[in-house]
């Protein structure tokens, strides 16, 4: 595994938004459905995950797109993708069958791309969790704050079966990814070395990204960027970073913030922008691309990227200006 | 593993609840809340075994109110179901943020509780405990469950064969578990704590007397051996066999921890509340106290005896609660000292009689007592132990009681000059604090920021002239050289004011004016004031975010010493902003003004709105104020006061909350006083107009013969995206209507003159903010009215206050000035259509600014698609457009639109 010599030498790039990615292709309620579920008896359409299995090449054609534009780490179209989530079209049962078939089109975009590029650098797949549809520190019922619309163990067990789809189906990384509230990110912490102990096998490396939701500098659950650390930590993560919600404008003071705080590696990938008066995206890659170029030049860094609304050409334009730059430096302290 | 590699904890021991704890080297002993145990407190059992669980929270609430830095939580009762209950309790304290900020340790004897706990916790925990009691099996199998929760751990020395009570027992268990942690588990060193079990001492029997000697000497070892361990403890059991003496308990417990924290130990589970400081015990009971825990001269429990006759001696001696009114009998000094950080008004002027009294001078009293009891306030707010609607009280304080003694002071410069005439010399006085000159720049009429400026670094001991509001330039400066102002602090609120101030920095040039300039306001910016003001000025010019700021502010511009440093980081600082804003505007995409017209917003023409109930304008004389009381939005008013955060949170906010709340009430009691005795008038006018899209940026009213003007985004948009005006929500092809408003809140001017007589600011500024609060309220309700009725294209809407403010209706209201529309000048056309000033009496100034300042207007949009945005920047091809069409000078529309070209 070459990913943590990797880190140390240069600043890897992780890919961009998938969901923008999809919009573009304008997709009706037969193409979500594909063969496999064309008499499914609810709609799929918006199951952006399910086009693993019904448009494979699709899926894998975004992610080569990302990786001609220079990205590293490929997430995995996985970020509903646990039975929870999945719920809403009542395609509990396929979480699994999505998560390897999620694996294995990001497996496919790397090898093609390694045979058209035969001299590119390393490219790592990335398996991505994301936090699901519900939460387990807040109650969705104000008048009972005491409720939870799930339980630790039932989001442990959704998120052990991901990280099996996720393993089988071939990926390098572990992503916890766009997390709101740390106790979800904690069960899929807990299900994730659950599994690498049930298996007896040596634990894929882990990364973590946190979401900051606004001004307050707290994630949604309430906690403040240093508590969240804190609170994750135990995962002993091979990076801790921070995306979504916030553009690389209003992310800035975090990242400086964690990269004061973390002792592993830093990662970071912001939306292009806030949303504007119509809820789109609409910072231009150069902007983005300037943003990010500042992190890497103030030494915070070591994975950059984007999140909601970034495409390819955001990711070309990271690529491209923190090239060659230094990555932040984690040397280990001594205890 | 690769990632082994960096497994780098540092070696700080850390938890979390919402927000971190770390316990560094210099952190002193941390009090652990002991009260949320069913075992430890009855009335908290009580309430767990009745679900009394909110009543049960406040006793979690009043343990971290009382400084405990993590509470213990314990269920453990054989009439309960842990698990269950510990699951319930766990979540309902995540859902209060006050508790919810400190780590949670979960208590338990039971590792299914412990578990259940740890289901419920986002932060990092702590367990308490697990232990070798069951063999090293179990031991390591419950270890392994804690790391993956990312807790740490309480262990207890216990093992197979049991509970450790001498030294060598504790620190040889401790010892063996730290090796299993550390090498099989892989625990980091600080995430392990050692409970080396606190057992109670003077129960009669002589073996348990050196049991506290015990427990601090093995402390004192096993930090020595294992020293990024913790050491913990409960402190209660100690005392255990003086149960109902608390006055011999808390002794105990303080005697026993000065010598145990010395030792080593970190963190105990304590009563937060109850702890009495080492050094206030009476000296009998510390030294009976320390013969028992040290086991000293105890020879057959003669110690235990001597502790067990005094505590004979004391039971049942309630401690007094301190009567609120002790602070009357203090000395004077100290009753003014105690009023003005409490802001307390009742006593001030028999108080400042007395002491004026006492001193030889009035003016001494002033720079005495009063200036000590100003600086208390100071440091306090400088520390952020207070907040600002508290120090505009202290203020108040400060206000009243000068003016007990200006006549005196008056009287005795009068005698003075007599007597420096009668000898021939002159007169003296004292060159004083610095002096800073306010003021609103011309055409703007808003000022409670500036007030509240006023106010603060008056407390502070500047000498503060607050010229008022609308003041031209050259009053300004004449006035601040009159003075002899050492600084000069500008406000303003409306965009057109951000060109005054560059006006004004660029006369204090040519004047050859020294003083440095402080820019403050809501329109204001750090950007605009280090790009457009500052170079207009070479002898400082610094832009000043809050009134807690300026007083930072203004101590280093009045110091001779750090002035000079202080303004060249401001400038290094103004000239970095500079160049970042030189080479983003670069970077700026713009179209070409007639591609983003054609990129234009599209409305479904099938959902242009109904006629309104009638067209033309039609008049409100005086809408209740009780009616517009139950729409305001009260989070603007705290931001007023410089208290952010959401309401109502906000009242009940862990560091804010009690100072918000008081701030609450009083808004609330002059709001019933305005009501009741009828203060103020809310007039407003409302207008509705056929309109029609005539061109892409303009809506023509034929009725009225007028076209309204409107600007376009023209930055490059992502692809599905549009360069919006807000003519693309009228119709170009069906019958479409436009509509407009103005409300204002008239007669407050006359109570504000009274506030400012009776030197009562902090009113003065409720009354204002309140105001401001006011109108936005009618405007809101208004519009509610306009949806429902007047127009009625919303006639079943049912939305509360809070979906109101967050916009969630039909519709929009902006605002000429505002992002959506930032031409100012159009208000000319806004005013005309509604009949003038005469209809409301509001009047425009030159930069069109509303007076009195208290007063909104804007149109009305009904098209569902129609929403906020902002034009952002735009190019010189809209403005060329722009000036044909409005057929105004070039020059004086640029000026205008300043804000928003580049």
């Amino acid at each position: 595994m070459s990913l943590f010599t990797d880190l140390q030498n240069r600043i890897l790039v992780i890919d961009g938004a998938m969901g923008t990615m999809i919009q573009r292709h304008k997709l009706q309620e037969t193409d979500y459905r594909g063969e496999q579920f064309k008499d499914w008896h609810l709609d799929i359409k918006g199951n952006n995950d399910i086009l693993c299995i019904t448009q494979p090449r699709i899926i894998i054609g975004i992610h080569k797109e990302y990786l001609e534009a220079g990205a590293d780490i490929l997430e995995t179209n996985t970020f509903s993708a646990q039975r929870i989530s999945m719920a809403d079209y009542q395609m509990e049962s396929y979480s699994y069958d999505i998560n390897v078939a999620a694996a294995k089109c990001a497996r496919i975009a790397v090898q093609e791309f390694m045979q058209e590029h035969p001299n590119s650098t390393p490219k790592y797949v990335a398996g991505a969790i994301g936090p699901m549809n519900k939460t387990l520190s807040l109650s969705p019922d104000v008048n009972n704050p005491g409720f939870r619309g799930m339980t630790f163990d039932e989001a442990m067990e959704a998120y052990y079966e991901q990280v099996k789809g996720l393993v089988d189906g071939g990926v390098d990384i572990i992503l916890i990814e766009t997390i709101f509230d740390t106790l979800n990110a904690k069960a899929a912490i807990f299900a994730t070395k659950k599994y690498f102990a049930d298996q007896g096998i040596a634990e894929l490396p882990i990364m973590i990204s946190g979401t900051i939701t606004d001004a307050s500098g707290r994630t949604l659950s309430g906690q403040t960027l240093e508590a969240f650390y804190t609170s994750i930590v135990h995962a002993n993560p091979i990076s801790v970073g921070l995306n979504c919600a916030l553009g690389a404008q209003e992310m800035r003071p975090h990242i400086e913030e964690l990269s004061t705080l973390a002792d592993c590696a830093v990662s970071a990938y912001p939306n292009a922008g806030l949303p504007n008066a119509m809820g789109e995206y609409d910072e231009h890659p150069q902007h983005t691309g300037g943003f990010i170029e500042d992190w890497a030049k103030e030494g915070w860094v070591n994975i950059v990227g984007g999140c909601c609304g970034t495409t390819p050409p955001h990711i070309k334009a990271i690529a491209e200006k923190v090239k060659g730059l230094q990555p932040r430096v984690f040397e280990p302290r001594s205890l | 593993m690769v990632q082994n590699k960096i497994l780098i904890m540092t070696t700080y021991t850390r938890y979390a609840g919402l927000e971190p704890f770390i316990i560094r080297p210099e952190t002193n002993f941390v009090n652990i809340g002991e009260r949320t145990n069913v075992t430890g407190s009855k009335k908290f059992a009580r309430l767990i075994r009745e679900n009394k669980y909110e009543e049960a929270l406040s006793v979690a609430r009043q343990q971290v109110e009382n400084g405990a830095q993590i509470i213990d939580v314990n269920m453990d009762d054989a009439l309960l179901d842990g698990v269950q209950a510990m699951t319930i309790f766990m979540n309902l304290v995540q859902s209060e943020p006050d508790i919810a900020r400190v780590p949670i340790m979960l208590d338990s004897s039971k590792f299914e509780i412990i578990e259940a706990g740890l289901k419920c916790v986002q932060g990092k925990c702590i367990v308490n405990s697990i232990s070798m009691k069951e063999g090293e099996a179990k031991f390591i199998q419950q270890a392994k469950i804690c790391k993956m929760y990312g807790a740490s751990v309480v262990v207890m020395a216990f093992d197979e064969v049991g509970q450790a009570d001498t030294k060598q027992r504790k620190v040889e268990i401790c010892h063996r578990a730290y090796k299993i942690l550390t090498e099989q588990v892989g625990y980091a060193p600080q995430d392990i704590i050692f409970d080396p079990n606190i057992f109670a001492v003077a129960t009669g029997l002589e073996e348990h007397n050196n049991y506290a000697v015990d427990f601090i000497e093995a402390t004192k070892e096993i930090k020595q051996l294992m020293p990024l361990v913790k050491v913990s403890g409960g402190v209660s059991n100690l005392s255990f066999s003086f149960r109902g003496n608390d006055h011999v308990r808390e002794a105990m417990h303080s005697v026993f921890l000065y010598y145990a924290i010395q030792a080593g130990m970190d963190m105990g589970i304590v009563n937060a509340g109850q702890l009495v400081v080492y050094d206030t015990i009476e000296p009998q009971l510390k030294e009976l106290c320390e013969n028992v825990i040290l086991n000293k001269t105890n020879d057959d429990n003669s110690a235990t005896e001597k502790l067990i006759q005094f505590a004979a001696t004391v039971k049942g001696k309630e401690k007094e609660d301190a009567v609120d009114a002790a602070w009357r009998s203090e000395p004077v000094d100290k009753r003014l000292a105690h009023a003005l950080v409490n802001g307390i008004t009742d006593f001030i002027e028999a108080d400042t009689e007395e002491a004026r009294q006492k001193y030889p001078k009035p003016l001494d009293v002033i720079e005495g007592p009063l200036m000590d009891g100003m600086n208390i306030v100071g440091d306090l707010f400088g520390s952020g132990k207070m907040f600002l609607p508290q120090v505009v009280k202290s203020a108040r304080v400060m206000k009243k009681s000068v003016a007990v003694l200006t006549p005196f002071i008056e009287l005795e410069k009068e005698e003075r000059a007599k007597a420096h005439l009668a000898a021939g010399t002159t007169n003296e006085e004292s060159a004083g604090a610095g002096r800073i000159l306010l003021a609103t720049v011309k055409g703007d009429v808003h000022d409670i920021g500036k007030n509240i400026v006023g106010v603060v670094l008056g407390c502070n001991g500047y000498e503060i002239k607050d010229i008022g509001v609308m003041v031209p330039t050259d009053k300004i400066l004449d006035e601040a050289e009159k003075f002899g102002a050492d600084i000069i602090g500008l406000s303003g609120l409306i965009t057109p004011s951000l060109d005054e101030m560059v006006h004004i920095a660029h006369e204090m040039k040519r004047r050859g004016m020294k003083q440095p300039l402080l820019i403050g306001g809501a329109t204001t910016s750090r950007m605009h004031t280090a790009v457009k003001i500052q170079p207009q000025y070479d002898n400082g010019v610094v832009h000043v975010l809050d009134a807690s700021r300026s007083v930072t502010v203004a101590g280093q511009l009045l110091n001779a010493e750090t002035k000079p440093v202080f303004l060249n980081e401001i400038t290094a600082e103004y000239k970095k902003l500079q160049e970042q804003f030189a080479t983003k505007k670069v970077a700026k995409d713009f179209l070409p003004f007639a591609e983003a017209q054609k990129n234009n917003f599209v409305i479904q023409q099938e959902q242009v709105c109904n006629a309104p109930s009638f067209t033309g304008k039609k008049i409100f004389e005086s809408e209740s104020i009780t009616t517009l009381r139950k729409y305001i939005d009260w989070k603007p008013f705290f931001i007023a006061w410089e208290m952010h955060g959401q309401f109502p949170a906000i009242l009940t906010d862990n560091v804010i909350g009690e100072a918000a709340t008081k701030l609450f009430i009083d808004a609330n009691n002059l709001l019933d006083k305005i009501i009741a005795e009828n203060w103020l008038t809310a007039r407003g006018v409302i207008g509705f107009w056929e309109a029609k899209k005539s061109a892409p940026d303009t809506i023509e009213l034929h009725t009225e013969n007028i076209k309204l003007e409107f600007l376009r985004q023209q930055s490059k948009k992502a692809e599905g995206q549009s360069n919006t005006s807000l003519a693309d929500f009228i119709s170009a092809e069906k019958q479409d209507y436009i509509g407009a408003f103005s409300v204002t809140i008239q007669g407050a001017e006359k109570y504000i003159a009274q506030f400012n007589a009776d030197h009562d600011d902090y009113n003065k500024i409720i009354l204002q903010a309140l105001c401001d609060r006011l109108v936005e309220a009618y405007a809101e309700y208004l519009h509610e009215e306009v949806r429902k009725n007047y127009w009625g294209f919303a006639p079943a809407e049912q939305l509360s206050n809070e979906e109101l403010i967050a916009e969630k209706y039909q519709g929009i209201r902006p605002a000429p000035g505002y992002p959506a529309c930032p031409d100012h000048t159009e208000k000319y056309k806004l005013f005309d259509l509604l009949g003038g000033e005469s209809t409301t009496q509001i009047q425009l100034t030159e930069s069109l600014a509303m007076n009195p300042a208290p007063s909104v207007c804007g149109w009305y949009f009904s098209h569902p698609q129609s929403k906020y945005f902002g034009i952002g920047k735009i190019d010189e091809d809209q403005l060329r457009d722009y000036t044909t069409r409005k057929e105004m000078a070039s020059d004086a529309l640029r000026k205008w639109l300043r804000p928003v070209m580049e």
